[in-house]
């Protein structure tokens, strides 16, 4: 709806109903007075990282923020530095963290003392996926091939993957435990690197998300079996999910961005809305289609409860891998 | 020669007066950016990575790789005149181009190193433009175990480079590879060495908190104290006559240019690998091949003259996976990465043959890049010497204040910063007992990657050592990492021999 409004009639309107309830100064009237601090739950040149700067990037280019976004990573601990850093700026009204699935997993892991339902949810801006991909070279064309061979190989099926504990860990855990499979579990420390063992016949497969494999997909040398998502994929209108094969292995990784407990409403406002306009640019759309990246926008309540379930969910998966935290 | 023509359609593109402009102004900020201890070209492009929608897309890749390009020009120049590698790169930079500076002939260290560094920046964007794409299937065979065989052959060039004592160099190498393995384990996920539970050591310690601590701080310390009475900074001057001179002696060394650059290029090319252990590995194959490897490590233009090739040569090298494979090989090359994707360029396989224009761009502009930067360092060269002439008491406060500054600006943590403190204590006390300090810096910067490599490997082998030697280009490396071992042991057993006895040590 709000995309029908030019940005200034949406103003002039708020602006108008404010004057009606004869409110005080609304968030329209709120705008950052210093640079914003953007923590990044993870260290410099992986996909969280990646995308936090792009939206730095189209904020900085639209003038979506009359001051600077400058974004900070704290990658330390699976995110435990950021969580730590964030509580500590309770109040504070410019700062703004950028999250992924270690949001739920490292306070569920490791006792850091941080409950994430204190933090002021901002805006999410994608949900991305996972498929589970073999080498073109490979002989494996569908997911019945692919559980053949992992059990024929006995347990020396290389599945890669990020770090162990990591969402990759997860969902390769996801399938162990679905079809009671063994893999051997290669952690490597990106996307981008497992990608590249996958086509160097290093690694007999991996659960990237689209973005980290596309490149080769397209070059013709990665095979995607299933994806893990909830329907069908645009981009890959033919790779089934795992659930219509009948498996409900289901998981997906959120890119939102919250803020310190007791931020400001107005600024909490200001946020939302930038991020907001953000999810409506031509370079947003265009990289979320390419990227085969599920782009609705959530906010406020919605969110809030989107994130606590996500909690949830994890709490479940890592209870069966025995690493949940005390 | 269809090379040919889409090369000349770049340099259409790159020689349009904005992106001489464009190159000449990333070049100049990416050799300052670079010149500052922790400053660093990762965080040189992220600063300007906003900057560059001012200009056309083409333009804007082009600046950041001017960037980066300048940056690694300038790792050298903190490297030679304080003492302390602008980033892990240069490292190996410091072990003749400090010497070489204490002695007065800073300005021939970086006359040195710019001619250096344009040498191996010209052969590889040369091989780059021949061999790119057939050369990313080879970068796609590296796999853990070849990974590991070539980080061990960058370890064993590095034998003799602790000096005479081989114990004291030992000991360096397992602390080193001790204080490497503090932080969050990739493999198992848990956190090791954290000293109780310290969350400042969660992401580890970084080499260039090791380096500035044990090299900046503790050179800081020592010669405060070995020059109580007289600064031991010699006036460095800098005339025409020692500019030719310079150039002089750097065509003498045209064979161990040219090596550094091929195997900067190829070192750098591998995604895990990078401008480090090639830095490292021209060193100690230059000093290892050398007819005066005594002379090392004591102001030898050589030693300034390999790293400097292969750490340039590399770092057009690891744009190589990038461009190609959509891998980064550094940090900085990641940001190159997020540059693109902005603009909807997708590295990888396709991006030769969906986007020529902007590949052939980029790679006409490392032409010009590289005779920007030489140009512009060799200008600037007077002025960085005249620093050094500052009185040793403003000299020191000021490298002090660049320590403490570039310690804190990559990671923002206190943290880091009484690191350095602490670093730079044990720095000194360990100088003082004559301990060796590039071994400890080396196993820092390597430990992690071979660490990393030799578990993967070994869980993708079922825990087999002999996937080491049977995979063939993983036993190729292996092979030359025993020669380059006993290689050195040899020579230093046949020195002994046509000595007279050696007095004990």
């Amino acid at each position: 709806m709000i995309n029908t409004f030019t940005r200034r009639g949406a103003m002039a309107l708020m602006a108008s109903a404010a004057l009606v309830l004869g409110a005080p100064a609304s968030a329209e009237s709120w705008k950052p007075n210093k640079p914003v601090e953007m923590v990044i739950m993870a260290g410099a040149g992986g996909g969280a990282d990646l995308l936090a700067r792009l939206f730095q990037s189209i904020i900085q280019k639209n003038d979506f923020s009359p001051m600077p976004v400058l974004p900070v990573n704290k990658g330390g601990g699976s995110g435990a530095e950021a969580l730590r850093y964030l509580k500590d700026k309770e109040g504070d009204a410019h700062i703004i963290m950028a999250t992924l699935n270690s949001y739920y997993t490292t306070p569920l892991r490791t006792n850091i003392g941080v409950d994430i339902e204190e933090f002021t949810p901002l805006a999410r801006m994608a949900n991305d996926n996972f498929i589970l991909w073999v080498s073109a070279e490979s002989d494996i064309q569908n997911l019945d091939d692919f559980v053949a061979a992992v059990k024929e190989a006995g347990d020396s099926f290389k599945m890669g993957g990020t770090g162990t504990g990591q969402e990759d860990s997860l969902v390769t855990a996801m399938l162990e435990n679905e079809f009671g499979i063994k893999f051997t579990y290669v952690p490597f420390e990106g996307g981008g690197t497992v990608a590249k063992n996958l086509v160097g016949n290093h690694i007999d497969s991996t659960v990237n998300n689209p973005a980290e494999q596309m490149g080769f997909y397209k070059a013709g040398k990665s095979r995607p079996i299933a994806t893990f998502s909830e329907e069908r994929l645009e981009a890959f209108p033919d790779v089934p999910t795992m659930r219509e094969l009948g498996h409900d292995v289901v998981y997906t990784m959120q890119r939102s961005f919250v803020g310190p407990k007791d931020m400001p409403a107005e600024a909490a406002a200001f946020y939302t809305e930038m991020f907001e306009k953000l999810s409506q640019t031509e370079e947003w759309q265009t990289y979320a289609a390419d990227e085969a990246l599920d782009a609705t926008f959530l906010s406020g309540d919605a969110l809030q409860e989107f994130l606590l379930n996500g909690r949830e969910v994890h709490r479940e998966i890592l209870a069966g891998m025995g690493e949940l935290g005390s | 020669m269809e090379i040919l023509s889409l090369l000349a359609d770049g340099f259409a593109t790159s020689l349009t007066p904005i992106n001489i402009m464009v190159v000449v102004i990333g070049v100049t900020a990416g050799l300052f950016i670079g010149a500052m201890p922790g400053l660093g070209s990762v965080n040189g492009v992220a600063i300007v990575l906003p900057l560059t929608f001012i200009v056309p897309p083409s333009s804007a890749i082009i600046l950041l790789a001017a960037i980066y390009y300048g940056a690694m020009y300038g790792g050298a120049i903190s490297s030679i005149l304080l003492g302390i590698p602008g980033a892990s790169t240069a490292v190996a930079t410091t072990f003749d181009g400090r010497p070489m500076a204490q002695q007065g002939k800073a300005g021939l260290a970086l006359i040195a190193a710019a001619v250096a560094s344009f040498v191996g920046g010209t052969i590889s964007v040369i091989l780059f433009t021949l061999f790119a794409v057939p050369l990313a299937d080879l970068a796609l065979a590296f796999g853990p175990a070849e990974e590991f065989a070539l980080v061990l052959m960058a370890f064993t060039t590095f034998v003799g480079l602790g000096g005479d004592d081989v114990m004291k160099t030992i000991v360096m190498i397992c602390l080193g590879l001790v204080l490497s393995t503090v932080g969050l384990d990739l493999i198992s996920g848990q956190p090791r060495l954290i000293f109780g539970d310290l969350p400042g050591f969660y992401s580890g310690i970084s080499f260039l908190v090791l380096a500035i601590g044990v090299y900046g701080v503790g050179e800081v310390l020592y010669t405060i104290e070995t020059s109580r009475t007289a600064p031991s900074v010699t006036a460095a001057k800098l005339t025409m006559r020692a500019l030719g001179e310079g150039i002089r002696e750097m065509n003498k060394l045209w064979k161990t240019m040219s090596f550094g650059s091929f195997l900067g290029f190829f070192v750098g090319m591998l995604p895990a690998a990078g401008a480090t252990p090639a830095a490292l590995m021209s060193y100690g194959l230059a000093k290892t091949f050398s007819k005066k490897p005594e002379t090392f490590g004591r102001g030898n233009i050589e030693g300034v003259a390999a790293p400097e090739t292969a750490n340039n040569a590399a770092s057009t090298g690891s744009l190589l996976p990038m461009l190609t494979l959509g891998i980064p090989g550094s940090p900085t090359t990641a940001l190159l990465l997020g540059g693109m994707v902005m603009w909807g360029l997708v590295p990888g396989p396709m991006l030769f043959i969906e986007e020529p224009d902007f590949v052939w761009g980029l790679i006409s502009s490392l032409y010009t890049a590289n005779v920007a930067a030489v140009v512009i360092n060799i200008a600037l060269i007077p002025l960085f010497v005249w620093a050094l002439r500052m009185p040793f008491s403003v000299l020191c406060t000021v490298v002090l204040v660049l320590c403490i500054v570039g310690g804190y600006a990559p990671s923002q943590k206190l943290h880091d910063v009484w690191l350095i403190a602490g670093f730079g204590i044990a720095g000194y006390v360990l100088r003082k007992a004559d301990y060796p300090l590039a071994p400890l810096v080396l196993a820092i910067v390597l430990g992690p990657l071979m660490e990393k490599s030799f578990r993967q490997a070994l869980i993708s082998s079922q825990g087999d050592m002999m996937t080491f030697v049977e995979r063939p280009l993983s036993a190729t490396f292996v092979g030359l990492s025993v020669l380059f071992f006993v290689l050195p042991v040899i020579k230093l057993v046949r020195q002994r021999k046509s000595k007279s006895p050696a007095p004990a040590e």
